[in-house]
């Protein structure tokens, strides 16, 4: 599976016209596709911010923001403006470093793990061989900037939510990654790149979901969870912590916070759709349609056309994801820390448990279906 | 110098004085939370040390393990018990701090001895694994390694038990071996009170 876009390629041998040495072109190179997905993820927060603005809007029948641009599509904008320059506060009696440095802890790991995020064959920043393993690893980090931004507050509402936030993380970290696992035991492979490959065989039928979808429910669940998007937002329920550990923050502080949690909700969104939904596969395989219509899939007009058709599948099916996140989050009620917890160890535990031995079984029994 | 060994050297040296200056801040600073904290700073920078060895797998799973299970588990404890109350002075705390010392010196000076008469260096071809060594991982822990693997798994298997014991000991309430009625305090209690005025 040896095609497609090298951009990188293709770049240095560019720089390397100019009679630059391969080194200094890799080092030209290297910044580029970073500064690129972290544009992308700012902008897929404005976008995310003004669709769940829009959504909840229609879902209580109000019309939401309008004044700000075209349908309100401004309105991010204006929001990130404000908290830009608000004043920023750090309480008297609060611990100035950790109060700092809980943000940062929050929101440097959640933007590390777009490195493993493909958009094509080889649209991603680095196709590293732990691949998914390295996004299980990073997002573990995030609950010790929420303990430390909650015990750094000195506010005993702060000190509970950071302390939920770190119970839920954990406890919703297992399930989803023994979920991963099994996706991991058919692809034989940890890096996304070969997860997706694995399922463009035959379109909309070889996607992971068909043979994993016990694996996608729990997957998804978690990764609700991970967010603390509504049904399982109990680190900030407003009615019994005020804002759990974001309490105290104000300005940029906050802000760090409220893009950490979109950025993460539309990476969970994209990993879902890389896991289950076929990442960057357009329904019909692109191959048929390059046959059909009589082109070698290796001309580069049939190059650009998959990349870009490529880019379009994966974030169409990640907004699709994160449209039905907004969703379930002004339509259903919140859980109590109790049945949080016992939804996590008691029912998602051991039912992707049986899932992870089920799809070995069915690994060792039909090899051809479910990965030799 | 090419870029590729300028770019490793300075990461190993900033991950050398993180890990340094991290252990000693564990060890040395009085506010236990932050003690908990920097130990995160170090074990984020061990991992740190293994990517640059190129091993990209066990730089995760420490992250993974020791970060994200440990030191959030040691930072939980702490926030969950700590209370705002003094320690009591120690006594012979003169004595005690000459002994540990000693103690890490000699440890320190085994590590040197072990680090001066070992030869580091392997043959190139075991040297550039790289990615490939998640599966050689596995290999060698389901073939040769595969005792100690297993007995790991009975360790932690017994430390659960343990801890729900630990945590509902409400079940028992006689002692099964003497008959008298279970002490429901904890279990392993300072035999002096530890904290300056208890109210």
């Amino acid at each position: 599976m040896e095609y497609g876009l090298d951009l990188e390629y293709s770049f240095n041998e560019f720089l390397k016209g100019f009679g630059l040495s391969s080194e200094i072109a890799h080092i030209i190179w290297l910044p580029l596709p970073m500064l690129l997905v972290l544009v992308a993820a700012v902008v897929g927060v404005l976008v995310t911010v003004w669709l769940e603005r829009k959504i909840s809007a229609a879902a209580q029948q109000r019309i939401g923001p309008e004044y700000a641009g075209a349908l309100g599509v401004l309105q991010p904008i204006a929001d990130g403006l404000k908290l830009l320059v608000k004043e920023d506060i750090i309480p008297a009696k609060a611990d100035g470093i950790l109060f700092t440095a809980g943000p940062i802890l929050v929101l440097v790991p959640v933007i590390l793990s777009w490195l493993i995020v493909p958009f094509g064959q080889n649209l991603l920043i680095s196709n590293v061989g732990i691949g998914i393993f390295l996004w299980i690893a990073l997002s573990s980090i995030q609950p010790i900037g929420l303990l430390m931004s909650g015990y750094a507050s000195n506010n005993k509402y702060s000190l509970l939510g950071g302390l939920r936030a770190a119970a839920q993380s954990i406890s919703y970290e297992i399930p989803l990654a023994l979920s991963v696992l099994a996706i991991v035991l058919m692809t034989n492979s940890l890096s996304t790149v070969d997860i997706v490959n694995q399922q463009s065989g035959a379109g909309i039928l070889s996607w992971n979901i068909w043979r994993q979808p016990v694996g996608f429910i729990v997957f998804w669940i978690c990764a609700l969870a991970e967010c603390e998007r509504l049904p399982f937002d109990l680190p900030e329920a407003e009615e019994e912590l005020v804002a759990g550990y974001q309490t105290e923050y104000a300005g940029m502080k906050f802000a760090l916070f409220y893009l950490g949690s979109y950025i993460n909700l539309i990476l969970s969104a994209l990993l879902v759709s890389i896991l289950y939904l076929g990442g960057w596969g357009f329904p019909v395989p692109v191959e048929l349609i390059a046959k059909f219509l009589n082109l070698p899939i290796n001309a580069p007009f049939i190059q650009v056309f998959t990349a870009s058709i490529g880019i379009v599948m994966t974030v169409l099916k990640a907004y699709l994801l994160v449209f039905i996140a907004i969703l379930l989050r002004w339509t259903t009620p919140r859980v109590r820390i109790d049945q949080l917890l016992d939804l996590g160890w008691k029912f998602l535990l051991p039912i992707s448990l049986a899932n992870l031995l089920i799809t070995a079984g069915l690994k060792l029994a039909f090899p051809q279906f479910f990965g030799g | 110098m090419s870029i590729a060994i300028t770019t490793q050297i300075i990461c190993f040296s900033v991950l050398s004085l993180i890990i340094l200056i991290g252990a000693l801040g564990v060890v040395l600073l009085e506010n236990i939370v932050y003690s908990a904290f920097l130990l995160g700073g170090v074990f984020m920078s061990v991992a740190g040390l293994y990517l640059l060895l190129n091993a990209s797998f066990v730089a995760a799973a420490q992250v993974l393990v020791y970060v994200g299970a440990v030191n959030v588990l040691i930072i939980f404890a702490i926030m969950l018990v700590n209370k705002k109350e003094d320690l009591k002075p120690i006594s012979d705390i003169k004595s005690r701090r000459i002994i540990s010392t000693s103690i890490c010196l000699t440890l320190l000076s085994l590590l040197i001895r072990v680090d001066l008469t070992n030869v580091w260096s392997l043959s190139s071809p075991q040297n550039s694994i790289g990615e490939e060594s998640t599966i050689r991982i596995g290999e060698h822990l389901f073939s040769d390694y595969l005792l100690p693997f297993e007995v790991a798994s009975v360790l932690l298997l017994m430390a659960m038990i343990g801890a729900i014991v630990l945590a509902r000991r409400d079940v028992m309430t006689k002692d099964i071996s003497t008959g008298l009625p279970v002490d429901q305090e904890l279990i392993e209690k300072s035999s002096e009170p530890l904290l300056t005025n208890k109210n």
